[in-house]
C-alpha cells in the first residue's frame, strides 16, 4: 500500500472526565472522499480540531505524508497542506467577498517568503485570482457585498473558497450544509464537490444530513462516544445495525416519536 | 466597482510641502501649537494603525514619553543636541521598549490591552516622579538643537527649522504608513478585528501580526515625543508621560478617525486649536468644551474629522 496522506494513530483526547476521542486509528489515501458522521458530541469536531491543531491530542500521533504533525499550530498545519472550513463559516465581516478572498491570498503568498506580506495588495495578478475564485465557487454576483450582508449559503461557499486559497492537499470540511436549506443543499455541494475535484485534494467532510453522504462521499467513518465505530462505502455503513441505532437513531424513532430522525 | 484613483500619497505629498511653506508666515504662537500638534500626531498616527486592528492603548504615553526623555538626556548628560542623533536615537528607544513590552501585550485584546499598556506607562511615571536627578515632577529643560552641528540660536528661527524637519518626518511617516496599509500586513488590521480565528487558518500568526503593528506604533509615539521635547524645551512627567497624555492620544486618534493617515495630522490640529480656543473663553471649564467635542464626535461622526472632509471631497466631485 501506498503511503498515506493522514494517517492517525491511536489518537485520544479527553477533557476532564469527558473522552471525546478513543484510540482512533484510521488511514486515508490521497484523493479520497471522506465522510465523518456521528450524532452530537460523538466526537467528529474533536476530531477535526485534532487534525488542524486546535486541539492538542491527550495522546497518540496524526501523521500527514509521513510527517508527524501532532499539537502543531493551526498556521503551520496550514502551511504544510491541510485547511479546513467551519460550521459557522469564519469570514472578514466588515470586507467584500471579493477583499475577503483577496486577504486570503495575500496571507498565502505571504507565507512564502520575507518581506512577501509588505506587497500590495490590490495588484493585477491577484485580481485575477479572486475572479477565478468568484467564478468557480459562483460567488461572482455577491462580488462587492459586505459578507455580513450575505446569505448563508454564499457565507459557506466564501468560507470554503477561503480554505482552498492556500492550494491544500487536504480539506477538512465541518458540516457544509448545516444551515442551507434542503433546496440548496445539493446545488452548494455540487459546486463544492466540482471545485474540490479538479484541484484534486483530499476530501473529509462532518456531516449530518445522510443524504449528502450517501451522495458525495466514497467511505464513511461513523463516530459514538469518541471512537470509530463504523468505516466502510456508504451503502454498507449506512446499513450497519449500529450505525442505525447510534448515529441515524432508527432504533430510536421506531420505538417512539421519530426524534432524531429528522433528516431522513 | 472600479476603484476610485489613490490621491493619498499626492495629496499628503502636497499638504506637508503647503504646510511647511505656510507655516513659516504663522505668528509664533500658531506655529508653537501646530509644531505640538504634528508631534501628537505622529503618535496618533501608530495608534490609528492599532485601532483599526480593534486595539486601543491607553499607555502610549510611555512612548511619547520615553522619545522626549531620550532627547532631553541626550543633552543634559552628554550634552548631545544633534537633531540628526537624538531624535533617531529616541525613535529607537521607543522601537526597542516596544519590541519588550510587546512580547506581553501581543496577547491581550480589548479592555486588557489598553489596561496593562497604562500599567506600564505608569511604571515609567511612577520612575520620573520619583527620580530626583531628572527634576521629578518639574521635569528639566532641554537643550537647543542643532542640525549638522548649526544652532541658530535665535528661538523663533529655530521653531521654523524644527516645524520644517518635522514636516519632512510625518510626511515620511505617513507616507510609509500609507504604503503599509495597501500591503498584506496592512490589510491584517481590520481582518484581526473581524476574525482572528480564520487568520490563523488561513496561515499567518495574528499575535506576531499584532506584535508588528505594536513595535510599529511604539516608533512612531517615540519619535513625536522626541519632537515634542524639542519644540518645548521643556520634559517633564505630567506633560508627557501621565495617563491623561494617553488619553489624550486616543481622544485625538478617535477625533481624526482611521480613515487615512493624513487623518491624525488634520484631527490632532482641529483638537490644539479647540482646546487653545476653550482655554481662553472658558479658562476654567475647558474640559466641558473638549468633553462635548467628543461626544459629538461619537454620535455624529463616527469616522471622525476626517470623514467629514472625505465626504465635502466626494460632494465635490459628484457635482
Amino acid at each position: 500500500m501506498t503511503q498515506p496522506l493522514l494517517e492517525a494513530r491511536r489518537l485520544n483526547k479527553s477533557f476532564g472526565a469527558v473522552t471525546a476521542a478513543r484510540d482512533i486509528d484510521v488511514a486515508v489515501a490521497a484523493h479520497e472522499v471522506v465522510g465523518i458522521i456521528g450524532a452530537n458530541g460523538a466526537g467528529k469536531t474533536t476530531f477535526v480540531n485534532m487534525v488542524t491543531g486546535w486541539l492538542k491530542p491527550s495522546a497518540g500521533r496524526i501523521l500527514f505524508a509521513g510527517q508527524d504533525i501532532t499539537g502543531r499550530a493551526p498556521r503551520d498545519i496550514t502551511r504544510l497542506g491541510i485547511c479546513r472550513s467551519f460550521q459557522v463559516a469564519q469570514v472578514f465581516q466588515t470586507a467584500t467577498v471579493a477583499d475577503n478572498l483577496l486577504i486570503a491570498l495575500g496571507i498565502a503568498e505571504a507565507g512564502t517568503g520575507a518581506g512577501s506580506g509588505l506587497r500590495r495588495l490590490r495588484r493585477p495578478d491577484l485580481a485575477a485570482r479572486v475572479d477565478a475564485l468568484l467564478a468557480r465557487y459562483r460567488i461572482a454576483d455577491y462580488r462587492d457585498q459586505r459578507a455580513v450582508t450575505l446569505p448563508q449559503g454564499v457565507r459557506k461557499l466564501l468560507d470554503i473558497a477561503m480554505a482552498m486559497v492556500a492550494a491544500p492537499r487536504l480539506l477538512l470540511l465541518d458540516e457544509p450544509t448545516s444551515g442551507i436549506s434542503s433546496e440548496e443543499k445539493f446545488e452548494l455541494m455540487d459546486i463544492v464537490m466540482a471545485a474540490l475535484r479538479e484541484d484534486g485534494v483530499t476530501v473529509l467532510f462532518v456531516e449530518h444530513d445522510m443524504e449528502i453522504v450517501d451522495r458525495y462521499v466514497g467511505r464513511v467513518l461513523a463516530f459514538y462516544q469518541g471512537e470509530i465505530i463504523c468505516d466502510a462505502p456508504p451503502l454498507q455503513a449506512l446499513a450497519d445495525p449500529r450505525v442505525k441505532e447510534f448515529v441515524i437513531g432508527e432504533e430510536h424513532s421506531s420505538s417512539g416519536q421519530g426524534v432524531g430522525n429528522a433528516h431522513r | 466597482m472600479a476603484a476610485a484613483r489613490d490621491w493619498t500619497v499626492a495629496g499628503v505629498t502636497a499638504g506637508f510641502a503647503a504646510a511647511a511653506g505656510l507655516g513659516l508666515l504663522l505668528p509664533d504662537w500658531l506655529m508653537n501649537l501646530t509644531v505640538v500638534a504634528f508631534a501628537r500626531a505622529l503618535a496618533v498616527l501608530g495608534l490609528m494603525v492599532l485601532w483599526r486592528t480593534g486595539l486601543v492603548s491607553f499607555g502610549h504615553a510611555l512612548y511619547y514619553g520615553l522619545g522626549a526623555y531620550t532627547v532631553a538626556l541626550l543633552g543634559k548628560q552628554f550634552g548631545i543636541s544633534e537633531i540628526l542623533v537624538t531624535l533617531p536615537a529616541a525613535t529607537l528607544l521607543a522601537t526597542a521598549v516596544g519590541f519588550l513590552i510587546g512580547f506581553i501585550v501581543r496577547r491581550y485584546r480589548g479592555i486588557f490591552f489598553a489596561m496593562l499598556n497604562l500599567a506600564f506607562s505608569m511604571v515609567l511615571y511612577g520612575i520620573l516622579v520619583k527620580t530626583e536627578a531628572l527634576g521629578s515632577t518639574d521635569g528639566f529643560n532641554v537643550h537647543p538643537p542643532s542640525l549638522l552641528g548649526y544652532g541658530p540660536g535665535d528661538a523663533g528661527i529655530t521653531l521654523r527649522g524644527i516645524f520644517v524637519l518635522l514636516c519632512a518626518a510625518a510626511w515620511a511617516a505617513a507616507i510609509l504608513v500609507h504604503r503599509y496599509l495597501q500591503s498584506t500586513l496592512g490589510h491584517l488590521t481590520t481582518a484581526i478585528r473581524d476574525n482572528e480565528i480564520r487568520v490563523e487558518y488561513l496561515g499567518y500568526s495574528v499575535i506576531r501580526a499584532i506584535h508588528g503593528k505594536y513595535v510599529m506604533s511604539a516608533a512612531l509615539a517615540g519619535l513625536g515625543g522626541g519632537f515634542l521635547a524639542i519644540a518645548l524645551g521643556q520634559v517633564d512627567p505630567d506633560s508627557m508621560v501621565n495617563w491623561t497624555i494617553s488619553g489624550e492620544l486616543v481622544f485625538v486618534t478617535i477625533l481624526a478617525g482611521p480613515g487615512s493617515v493624513a487623518a491624525p495630522f488634520v484631527g490632532s490640529m482641529v483638537y490644539e486649536l479647540i482646546r487653545s480656543y476653550a482655554f481662553e473663553w472658558l479658562p476654567h471649564a475647558w474640559q466641558l468644551i473638549v468633553g462635548v467635542t467628543l461626544l459629538g464626535i461619537i454620535f455624529f461622526l463616527p469616522g471622525g474629522v476626517w470623514s467629514l472632509l472625505a465626504r465635502v471631497a466626494r460632494r465635490g466631485e459628484a457635482a
